[in-house]
């Protein structure tokens, strides 16, 4: 009979082990990603344009309703909580500074990156992973086609464009929604809140949420993909694994967000 | 008859149970090899083997005298373009239709026009009966006329070797019947090696040139149909005459059984 000690142990090396194992697994997907998205087309294999294209229309495309309808309540309700805090010391005006800078800084990127995580990273891993349970992958290496090419560097390279894209136009659709509410409820003079607008941001700010969104769309696809593959068996683990990169990719955003912004304030 | 493919001293494992023990045989060339066993035998792992998807512990694989299990993925997909498999569920790709899966492997990997390309798939269709279905998807189809797809699709790049993973699995008796004529027809019309892992009786009986049966993760038999007829191995003749097993396992039985204690 083992010990309790040595089951303790034995517990914390088994849990260590898997998460190398997880680790290595995930790593070697990265690899390979980037490899086949910006290294091979070099070499002669050509990126699937029309598919990359196709997926820009899905992840992109089919996304800015709803993006559009969330960035404008959040520039609103952005407005009304500043405008709570401004009216107090007469400074009223300031809320166009504050709905500009937190939106392209934080919240577009942000926003965006949640929504596109849970529309189109949840489809990436129950579509890779539909196809690991149907043997589809096994097919596509059986045919000398390399599955990470096939399939994940079309989504990577539409996410690319697509995330910072949507991001930009959360940014002005946000923007709008504060101005909105500025001009009727808080009675600010139209110009003077669009002047106000463009006196508070700077290039920098928007660029930083821009490279956010790049980052962010990085880590929707690596872990839809991830999670994707690792599925075993049938529409159970497709589900299972669905959910868990919903929540991988929203907590891994997050996380990088802190990272990134705790840069952009030290070195900006 | 000339080796096509030679198996020496397989041995691989999942996790700590031995799955496949010290397996040798050969495949020779132009001939349908049939890898016969129960379920749970390790006949479709051996397969998995045999077309680089899976690595064993120890042994080789030598392909027209390569060993593929030595062999990196880049070369690995070289011996494979000349490979065609049929996976059981088929695994066409569900969101192409039917033309496209079948020109997906000659895109991949050739530069043909797009119109010759359409003029060969439409003979791959046709050499499978299904011509007339391009526009299809896969979905749209019955399980035996995915399988007929699969074989096209397998047959792409006119390949030297067709792996056949259970042909026949949750088919009707006439449609399984119809897939086994189709591949006599393939065998008749070009110089191909088929190996088919089946545990359908009467399609071994409709195929086969030479039968290797495995029981446990090791080989029991190897030999001729006729060989097969005559073999007095005890489990053999159990599987021939479709005698249940004695006993209902237990879990605990059942790993002992494939961990080979």
């Amino acid at each position: 009979m083992p010990s309790i000690a040595e089951n303790f142990f034995g517990f914390i090396g088994r849990k260590t082990l898997l998460l190398l194992k997880d680790l290595n697994y995930a790593s070697i997907l990265i690899n390979d990603t980037f490899y086949w998205a910006f290294i091979s087309p070099f070499k002669g294999k050509a990126i699937r344009v029309r598919v990359t294209i196709s997926e820009i229309v899905k992840v992109g495309y089919n996304s800015v309703p709803i993006v559009a309808v969330i960035a404008l309540f959040i520039g609103i309700i952005l407005a009304l909580q500043a405008a709570y805090q401004l009216k107090k010391v007469g400074a009223l005006i300031y809320v166009a500074d504050l709905v500009g800078v937190s939106l392209t800084r934080e919240l577009a990127p942000i926003l965006t990156a949640i929504i596109v995580a849970g529309r189109s990273g949840s489809a990436f891993a129950a579509e890779i992973g539909s196809m690991k349970a149907a043997e589809e992958i096994d097919a596509l290496v059986t045919m000398g086609i390399n599955p990470v090419r096939f399939l994940v560097v079309p989504k990577l390279l539409a996410l690319l464009i697509m995330l910072p894209a949507l991001t930009v136009l959360a940014d002005f659709i946000g923007i709008l929604g504060g101005f909105l509410l500025a001009i009727t409820e808080l009675e600010i003079h139209p110009y003077n809140y669009f002047q106000q607008t463009l006196n508070a941001l700077v290039m920098n700010d928007i660029v930083t949420g821009l490279i956010k969104a790049m980052a962010f769309s990085v880590i929707i696809t690596i872990v839809g993909a991830y999670h994707g593959f690792r599925v075993e068996g049938g529409a159970v683990e497709v589900g299972r694994h669905t959910t868990a990169s919903v929540v991988t990719s929203i907590f891994l955003v997050i996380v990088f967000d802190l990272f990134f912004t705790t840069m952009f304030y030290f070195f900006t | 008859m000339e080796k096509a493919i030679e198996i020496t001293g397989l041995v691989t494992h999942y996790g700590e149970i031995e799955i496949l023990k010290n397996i040798s045989f050969s495949i020779s060339r132009g001939m349908t090899t049939v890898i016969l066993g129960g379920s749970g035998c390790g006949k479709s792992t051996l397969l998995k083997h045999l077309i680089g998807l899976l690595k064993p512990t120890v042994g080789s694989i030598r392909i027209n005298g390569q060993d593929i299990t030595a062999m990196k993925e880049g070369e690995l997909d070289e011996v494979r373009k000349r490979m065609g498999v049929l996976f059981q569920g088929s695994a066409l790709l569900n969101s192409m239709t039917l033309a496209d899966n079948v020109a997906l492997p000659m895109r991949e990997h050739t530069k043909l026009e797009e119109s010759t390309m359409q003029i060969m798939v439409r003979m791959k269709l046709e050499l499978v009966g299904l011509s007339g279905f391009e526009d299809y998807y896969p979905s749209q189809l019955s399980g035996g006329m995915k399988k007929r797809a699969g074989i096209a699709r397998a047959m792409a790049l006119d390949p030297e070797f067709l792996f056949f993973d259970e042909p026949s699995a949750g088919l009707d008796p006439v449609t399984a019947a119809g897939i086994d004529e189709l591949i006599l027809k393939l065998k008749k019309a070009f110089k191909m090696t088929f190996v088919v892992v089946t545990h359908e009786l009467p399609s071994i009986f409709t195929i086969a040139d030479y039968v290797v049966m495995l029981d446990f993760g090791e080989i029991i038999f190897s030999g001729t149909l006729d060989e097969l007829r005559a073999s007095d191995n005890h489990r053999v003749r159990m599987f021939l005459e479709r005698k249940p097993e004695k006993e209902v396992y237990s879990p605990e039985d059942y790993f002992r059984i494939i961990a080979g204690d």
